[in-house]
């Protein structure tokens, strides 16, 4: 199986390097089909180790392939750790991103409109584009595919670098090359705590194997570290948190969220990829991977619990309010992360990974299908623009209403199970925190509900509001845009429902997801589960279906029946016009970034170039010792008089002082 | 009645070297003087070398005094060459005019 597993992330690798390098010899059509051959093979061999480790009983393979170096008992290694959590997720980053290979085609066909004529960058952006999303693919899959801590964190940069690439690919915007440094700069953010994380494993187990480590597990929750002067932290919950700190920058958690609507700036099948699919849920899969750190730190879970809660619920908010098609899904797939990351904290790691699942496949759905409707409205993204598209775009629509479904959890679509599951599980955790977190998980039900069908409504529904030119191109897009959205539309439909009493109740995980008994938050869930049919007979009947119904039902009086009533609201009550201004200016936080942070290291930078560069260095340092040697200099060449008998004296004045010093100091 | 003893002889070579000294540092006008200064100051050396040869008993410091006026002699000869051709070139032996070294 060696080989095999080597060869998933090298194809994608390779489809990566003839596509980057030779992309001018090889053409368009050559580009899309060496990355599309590899990322598809990366596929077809994940499905193969996914078929031998859950259907053939294959063991859990945990063996190094390079190693690197060895500095003083730390070894630095590039291994594979494959087991069903691995299978899973290299099934659906691969599955995801040839979907988005595919789409692609369709999507970037006319990209040379997208750049200056005479643009040098422009020339095999095409070529450049699948060259990026191969060599994603390849980082993701080094990032699950990971047995040490070392290739986890080089994968984890990598994907944060691809993304920095992909986000800012039509350079020739100032707005996407702006989404791109302050993507790159949070992500920094979370990954220094990532990094300080990483450190203080090594510092503590002297390993960065995660075998090793994870023994260890137990050991360190006994063990304290003092790090402000006498105060004493467990171990493994400063690790914990510092690790997940890095998951708050990769999966965008509050107050680290801010890079991920901007990036929507990016073409379309990225923002399906890397920002609805994968990339973000790197987090996810990494605290997870972590369990049985995790598990021993009920600070650490607490934390992480509340500030999914905030996000999954905030967040949503903003969605309501937002008219961006792409900037809806965006804060949705926000708020859907913080669910991820609630079920995280209740120790429900298989709900989470499950969701990360389900989510990743009705959430590049609904960007593939945002992204059609944008081909379809030549790219027009304001939603204010669209409505009645139901009869230009039937397969748009159709799969658009399937993932609108999914993700607000209509009984028997994928969403409903793993959203279920998951706030059932914060219902019976016994965490710190967990009260308000099973709040915000109920509440933002309704709120995903509500935007999510308050877009469906406002694109697909009502008065035709675009212009009269649009309206006559107006046409459903070409098989290579509808044909991935077909594919995505049945797993989101089915998967949840195929894959719940394995995963979820089930021991499909094994020993790859550990959980103590007394945190087995999902287990009680598990008691009252009977079958696929009896989980969605009870979902019809409680909470979270009541709510998501009265969230479709409230956008349908607010969008369809009385489409003004919106706007009349916002006007009339002054306290709804005041909470929309908070969501529309996203609660202030690219505010508050820019004048603290922003501003801040900007007048820290000005005061240092003021002070330290031009008083200190360039003024005292440079300056001042060219002037100190011209004044020296002044005053020595009035010695040099150029005669010679001044020379003459000056040597005999010179033999004079060392014979003195000779006679003085000689003797000894 | 006056003995002559080794510190009168060092006493001449003391005078002998200062009044060098004081002809390289007071003359302003001949490089010749100057020349015949270097000259005296190392006989002063000169001196002082037999003086102590003398005192201790010990031809080395005499040998080394032949050995010096040879040097002196040629050192002499290249001086007066130098001169020469300093003349003829600048047409004037004045140490105040000789101010080329200046930067």
């Amino acid at each position: 199986m060696e080989t095999l597993y080597l060869a998933i992330p090298l194809a994608s690798l390779l489809g990566a390097i003839i596509a980057g390098f030779f992309g001018g010899q090889i053409g368009r059509k050559g580009a899309h089909t060496v990355t599309i051959l590899g990322v598809g093979t990366s596929f077809v061999l994940s499905l193969v180790a996914l078929n031998h480790h859950v259907f053939a009983g294959g063991e859990t393979y945990n063996e190094t392939v390079y190693t690197w170096m060895v500095v003083e008992g730390l070894r630095f290694e590039v291994g594979f750790l494959i087991d069903r959590l691995t299978v899973m997720m290299m099934s659906v980053v691969t599955g995801v991103s040839l979907a988005v290979h595919v789409y692609t085609i369709g999507y970037m066909a006319d990209d040379e409109h997208n750049w200056p004529k005479d643009s040098k960058a422009g020339k095999n952006s095409y070529q450049r584009f699948f060259s990026y999303i191969s060599l994603f693919t390849f980082s993701m899959l080094m990032l699950v595919m990971a047995n040490n801590f070392l290739q986890l964190f080089f994968g984890w940069e990598a994907v944060g670098l691809v993304s920095y690439l992909l986000i800012g690919f039509w350079t020739v915007r100032p707005t996407a090359v702006y989404a791109n440094m302050k993507a790159f700069l949070v992500n920094r953010v979370g990954d220094f705590g990532f990094i300080l994380g990483i450190a203080a494993i090594v510092m503590y187990t002297g390993s960065l194997d995660y075998q090793e480590v994870f023994l260890q597990g137990e050991a360190l929750s006994t063990q304290t570290m003092s790090i402000f002067m006498n105060t004493e932290w467990s171990v493994v919950s400063v690790i914990c948190i510092l690790l997940f700190v890095g998951a708050m920058g990769k999966s965008a958690q509050v107050p680290l969220h801010v890079w991920l609507p901007d990036s929507m700036e990016g073409p379309t099948p990225i923002s399906a990829l890397i920002h609805a699919a994968t990339m973000v849920t790197a987090g996810i899969f990494m605290v997870t991977r972590m369990s049985p750190l995790f598990e021993f730190s009920d600070a650490a879970l607490s934390f992480v619990m509340v500030i999914g809660a905030i996000t999954a619920f905030s967040m949503g908010l903003i969605g309501i309010v937002q008219n961006d098609i792409k900037r809806v899904v965006a804060y949705s797939t926000l708020s859907q992360l913080g669910y991820m990351t609630v079920a995280l904290g209740a120790s429900a790691y298989s709900a989470a990974v499950y969701h990360l699942m389900t989510h990743a496949f009705f959430k590049a759905l609904l960007f593939l299908a945002a992204g059609s409707v944008i081909i379809a409205m030549h790219h027009e993204q304001d939603m204010r623009k669209m409505g009645g598209l139901k009869k230009y775009m039937p397969i748009t629509y159709w799969t658009s209403l399937i993932g609108s479904l999914a993700l607000i959890g209509f009984p028997g679509f994928s969403g409903f199970f793993s959203k279920d599951s998951i706030i059932e599980a914060v219902h019976n955790s016994t965490i710190p925190g967990h009260s308000i977190a099973y709040a915000a998980v109920l509440g933002g039900v309704f709120i995903t509900a509500f935007y999510s069908f308050r877009m469906f409504f406002m694109v697909f529904h009502g008065e035709e509001r675009m212009d009269k030119h649009t309206k006559e191109h107006l046409h459903e897009t070409s098989w290579v845009v509808t044909g991935p959205l077909i594919a995505l539309a049945i797993p989101s439909v089915m998967i949840g429902a195929m894959t719940i009493s394995s995963m979820l109740f089930g021991d499909y995980f094994g020993t790859a997801v550990f959980v103590r008994e007394s945190h087995d938050a999902l287990a009680k869930v598990g008691e009252n589960f009977h079958g696929v049919w009896g989980f969605v007979e009870h979902g019809v009947f409680s909470w979270p279906f009541l709510l998501a119904m009265a969230g479709v039902l409230t956008a349908w009086i607010m969008y369809i029946k009385q489409p003004g009533m919106a706007a009349a609201m916002v006007n009339k009550y002054s306290l709804i016009r005041f909470f929309h201004k908070v969501l529309e200016n996203k609660y202030y936080a690219d505010d508050f970034n820019d004048a603290a942070f922003g501003g801040g290291s900007r007048g820290l930078g000005k005061r240092l170039w003021k002070y330290g560069d031009i008083a200190f260095i360039d003024g005292l340092l440079v300056n001042g010792s060219a002037k100190f040697v011209g004044w020296f200099s002044g005053i020595t060449r009035k010695i040099q008089t150029g005669l010679l008998y001044h020379y003459a004296f000056a040597m005999i004045i010179g033999v004079l002082l060392l014979m003195t010093f000779f006679v003085i100091f000689g003797n000894n | 009645m006056l003995t002559v003893t080794l510190s009168s002889y060092l006493t001449l070579g003391a005078l002998l070297f200062a009044i060098s000294v004081a002809g390289i540092f007071l003359n302003r006008k001949n490089v010749v003087i100057l020349l015949m200064c270097i000259e005296l100051m190392l006989l002063a050396a000169n001196i002082n070398f037999v003086a102590f040869s003398h005192y201790l008993n010990d031809t080395a410091g005499q040998i080394f005094v032949f050995f010096i006026l040879t040097v002196a002699a040629s050192e002499a000869a290249i001086g007066l060459a130098i001169l020469v051709v300093l003349f003829r070139n600048r047409h004037t032996i004045d140490v105040d005019q000789l101010d080329e070294m200046k930067g």
